[in-house]
């Protein structure tokens, strides 16, 4: 029996949220722990590998003090937790610049480049997923899939090259090849170094994004209640758009998360082969130099970004998914959100 | 009409029939036999793999097989509505049940005003029996319950004034009170507004009450067609006899009948009479000739070449067993308390003896189920004491010792999910007989021949998949594989409820033949003719606490509160 809504109460996905939110933090709390302490198992001292190998040892004794590096690991990281609280992640060993300042540009970069591979890769998916599951099995269908799997199986970076080859040869010279974005231009000024890394990503992520759509669409129009609206007499254009397409999207959501989550952590592909200045080389160079501090914040910045990707998944499916928007307890969201399965995905009660 | 398969194997064949405003049709058949595909046929539509292949569709002079594209989408919803079987699957998860309405409305009459509009949901609404305020209309479906829900798609469908409506088993996933005011429900609106249904069911029982004609479908054919009073007092068919045989009723325990066999699927018919190698009354001529459909008299057409002209005999009422309670019941449940997250059963104390059947009864929700896990130690979270046998059991099978726990057995509501799709038959029922008694090759062997010949199975279904089977088989394999446990109580979930009536009859008739044997049955459901057949006694639970128990004869002639009293009108009502 259904209990009588209440309008005026605060939604129950309200405190489920809070809730996500306080595990993101605490995840994110637990990973700088995790780092901290790997950093420091590192075998090689951060005062050598900036004096370089001939220092004498006073003078590596004198930075360590400096560094703060001599004192017990804990105290050194919890004056590191609360510099950055209070914002300041700390001087780069390497470059001595400080590191919000390197990462804020590069993650300004890899956002920007993420933000591009969406707005292309979201409606290419959509619609092919759409069109696709609409002609199913016809030769359309077949071939289209049959591309989008070569396309998947195809390495990134045999794509990258291939754009490379088509569109920045001296003859044929459109787009930059190599992403040289320049750090004192704002970055919406300099838009057409970020068309190939973008173009290229947005490849290799189209296939599983566009057959996922198409899967789920499929399943969406072959559900009761498509049929039942089809023999209501609803439009085509209604069936597909309103009826069907809603209830296909929280899948797809997830996929996009997905997406996201492999791309935030380095578009590793994009940042070597079109030397795109992201936060994955900016990583990777920081390993090679034990550039402690550089090392934390990067993955401090990576781990929050992965976080907040995660949160805004699970909110959007909230959202869009109005048996769990209307939940009158929290718990049941719980309950209901295993992985990326939809309540309403039942086996079928009969036989067919 | 004529719809066939791709690989052109014919669904249904030579149907042929016409109704009168505000008649309604009950199309009545096993699983299989063609009847929801002529429902969506109807509406010039066919699922995929199948087509309409030839046949006419005339409602109020528009033919909708001739009509495509737009004029069809117009006749589909505004001359014809459809109501389809479950309507927690047949409404859209994502739009509040008002849009739906707006939807449907303005699709087929765009020119109506916002004026009038409103009218027409207000006056649907009101018709079918659902408040109209705008909070209402602002729901989403898993707002409702199911009776609201159905009530919607019915909404949905009369919201256009059709000329005619088909119901494809609208009630079956609903609770027997609610089914009853549906039925209701649909009569009087097709009565008032002149409007033609055709309702299909499995279950001649449940349209006893609502139809005027029954038309009787087996393998894609119609096998007889007859005024309702004609059909139940003088069914002409062996087949409606068979199924009329095989409905449990309320008011009487009487011995059911199941049809032996089972119908054969599209492409496999038997050349000749479909229905003649399942018939008591077969001769030579039948698998020769197909019967096509005669005209007994004016009310009743009957395809068979010996049809029966007699009225049907009285059936036998089943003698009333007497079982002798022994001092110390089997089972003995005290004060058990189960909450999820919210409190299920109260204080719930029940006794089952050695060779009864104890029908647990009540509606979805009560927590008949969550009772019957528990005793079978699959219910987490109980609190309450148990005992087997005189000793001791705890509530959690996994604390149970293997001596005991092969000992109490369950069999699950729905046969198409409880076996392994992966295992055949013979591995299903060999993991219990390994695991229990440690048994291995030949002598396991035979205890499966053995329970498989019990359920009255032949010994090559070992060898076969699920997916081979049919429903009713899948259940008595289901039951095998409890009884190679060697059990001494049996808990049967609705154990039935996902069945056709007619295999529904054989299962039951197993497990009479069972419990005479000397297992003690426990026995699930909301079927108060079920219960009628096989109990011997009856607790009814409504919201986790026993409302009343007794003998099965005592409480369902004589009940003693007014919720039983309501459960078994509503019941009769529908029987």
């Amino acid at each position: 029996m259904p209990e009588p809504i209440r309008t005026s109460r605060l939604p129950a996905w309200l405190p489920w949220f809070i809730g996500r939110l306080g595990y993101g933090l605490l995840t994110a709390w637990v990973i700088s722990l995790v780092v901290f302490i790997a950093t420091q198992a590192l075998p090689s001292d951060p005062a050598r590998v900036i004096l370089g190998p001939e220092a004498p040892l006073e003078s590596i004794l004198t930075l360590r003090q400096q560094l703060g590096l001599d004192r017990p690991i804990l105290v050194q990281y919890f004056s590191w937790l609360a510099q950055v609280l209070r914002g300041d992640l700390g001087i780069s060993l390497d470059s001595a610049q400080p590191v919000a300042g390197l990462l804020f540009i590069r993650f300004g970069n890899t956002l920007a480049l993420l933000l591009g591979v969406l707005m292309v890769v979201l409606p290419l998916a959509l619609t092919i997923g759409v069109g696709l599951a609409l002609r199913r099995d016809s030769r359309l269908d077949r071939w289209g899939l049959a591309t989008l799997i070569v396309l998947k199986a195809t390495p990134g970076y045999l794509i990258a090259i291939g754009l490379v080859l088509l569109f920045s040869m001296p003859h044929f010279d459109l787009l930059p090849a190599v992403s040289l974005i320049d750090p004192d231009r704002p970055l919406w000024r300099q838009l057409d170094y970020l068309a190939l890394p973008v173009f290229a990503l947005s490849l290799s992520a189209l296939p599983y994004l566009a057959r996922l759509v198409r899967a789920s669409m499929i399943e969406a129009l072959d559900s009761d209640y498509v049929g039942a609206a089809r023999l209501r007499g609803v439009p085509q254009w209604r069936l597909v758009w309103c009826h069907t397409l809603p209830n296909a999207l929280v899948p797809a959501i997830q996929g996009v998360a997905l997406t996201l989550r492999t791309l935030i952590g380095g578009a590793l592909l994009a940042e070597v082969v079109f030397s795109y200045p992201g936060i994955g080389t900016l990583l990777n160079s920081a390993i090679q130099m034990r550039d402690l501090p550089l090392i934390q914040g990067a993955v401090l910045v990576i781990t929050l970004g992965v976080v907040l990707v995660n949160l805004l998944a699970d909110l959007l499916t909230v959202l869009l998914t109005p048996k769990l928007r209307t939940a009158r307890r929290a718990s049941l969201i719980q309950r209901n959100r295993r992985g990326i399965q939809s309540w309403w995905r039942r086996p079928a009660a009969k036989a067919p | 009409m004529r719809v066939e398969l791709d690989s052109g194997a014919d669904v249904i064949e030579h149907i042929d029939f016409s109704l009168a405003p505000g008649e309604i049709l009950g199309l009545v058949g096993e699983s299989g036999s063609g009847k929801t595909t002529l429902a969506t046929a109807l509406l010039a539509h066919a699922r995929r793999g199948a087509r309409i292949n030839g046949g006419r569709v005339s409602v109020a002079g528009t033919d909708l097989l001739a009509l495509d594209g737009e004029a069809l989408r117009r006749a589909r919803g505004g001359l014809i509505g459809y109501v389809a079987q479950d309507p927690a699957l047949a409404l859209n998860p994502a739009i509040r049940i008002g849009k739906l309405l707006l939807e449907t409305l303005q699709a087929h009459e765009p020119g109506l005003d916002r004026a009038a509009r409103e009218q027409r949901l207000a006056q649907t609404l009101a018709d079918v029996g659902l408040p109209g305020e705008r909070e209402f209309l602002r729901r989403f479906p898993h707002q409702l319950s199911g009776g609201q829900q159905q009530r919607v798609m019915l909404a949905l469908a009369f919201v256009l004034r059709p000329k005619l409506i088909v119901l494809d088993e609208p009630t079956t996933a609903l609770d027997v009170g609610t089914r009853a005011h549906i039925l209701a429900t649909v009569r009087r609106l097709c009565k008032e507004q002149g409007v033609a249904a055709v309702y299909v069911s499995h279950d001649l029982g449940v349209i006893k009450d609502l139809v005027d004609r029954v038309m009787v479908m087996y393998a894609g054919r119609i096998v007889e067609v007859a005024s309702r009073e004609r059909l139940f007092s003088r069914p002409g068919h062996p087949y409606t006899l068979g199924l009329l045989a095989a409905i449990p009723e309320v008011g009487r325990q009487r011995v059911l009948r199941a049809i032996a066999g089972h119908a054969p699927a599209p492409g496999q018919r038997p050349a000749g009479c479909a229905f003649a190698p399942r018939c008591p009354r077969r001769s030579a001529a039948c698998s020769a000739i197909e019967p096509a459909l005669q005209g007994l008299d004016g009310v009743q057409q009957v395809a068979c070449l010996h049809p029966q002209l007699i009225a049907v005999p009285e059936e036998e009422i089943a003698p009333v067993q007497v079982v002798h309670q022994a001092r110390t019941p089997l089972l003995e449940l005290r004060g058990l308390n189960l909450s999820y997250d919210r409190q299920v059963l109260f204080d719930l104390s029940l006794d089952v003896h050695r060779g009864e059947c104890l029908a647990v009864v009540g509606e979805s929700g009560s927590g008949k189920t969550s009772l019957a896990r528990t005793l079978a130690g699959l219910g987490d979270g109980g609190v309450g004491a148990l005992s087997f046998d005189g000793q001791p059991l705890s509530l959690m099978a996994r604390k149970r010792d293997a001596a005991t726990r092969h000992r109490i057995q369950y069999i699950f509501q729905n046969p198409y999910r409880a076996l392994n799709p992966r295992q055949s038959i013979g591995q299903c029922l060999q993991a219990p007989l390994e695991h229990f008694f440690g048994l291995k090759g030949a002598a396991c062997r035979a205890r499966i021949d053995a329970a498989l010949a019990r359920v009255a199975l032949p010994a090559e279904t070992a060898a076969k998949y699920p997916h081979h089977l049919s429903g009713g088989e899948r259940q008595r394999v289901a039951i095998a594989r409890a009884l190679v446990c060697e059990p001494e109580v049996l808990i049967c979930d609705e154990v039935t409820s996902a069945l056709d009536v007619s295999v529904q009859a054989a299962i039951l008739a197993l497990l009479r033949e069972l419990q005479a044997e000397g297992m003690t049955l426990v026995f699930v459901t909301h079927d108060l003719g079920v219960v009628r057949t096989i109990a011997d006694r009856i607790v009814v639970v409504k919201d986790g606490r026993i409302i009343e128990q007794g003998g099965t004869a005592e409480v369902l002639d004589r009940p003693g509160t007014e919720y039983v009293k309501g459960l078994v009108a509503q019941a009769k009502f529908q029987r």
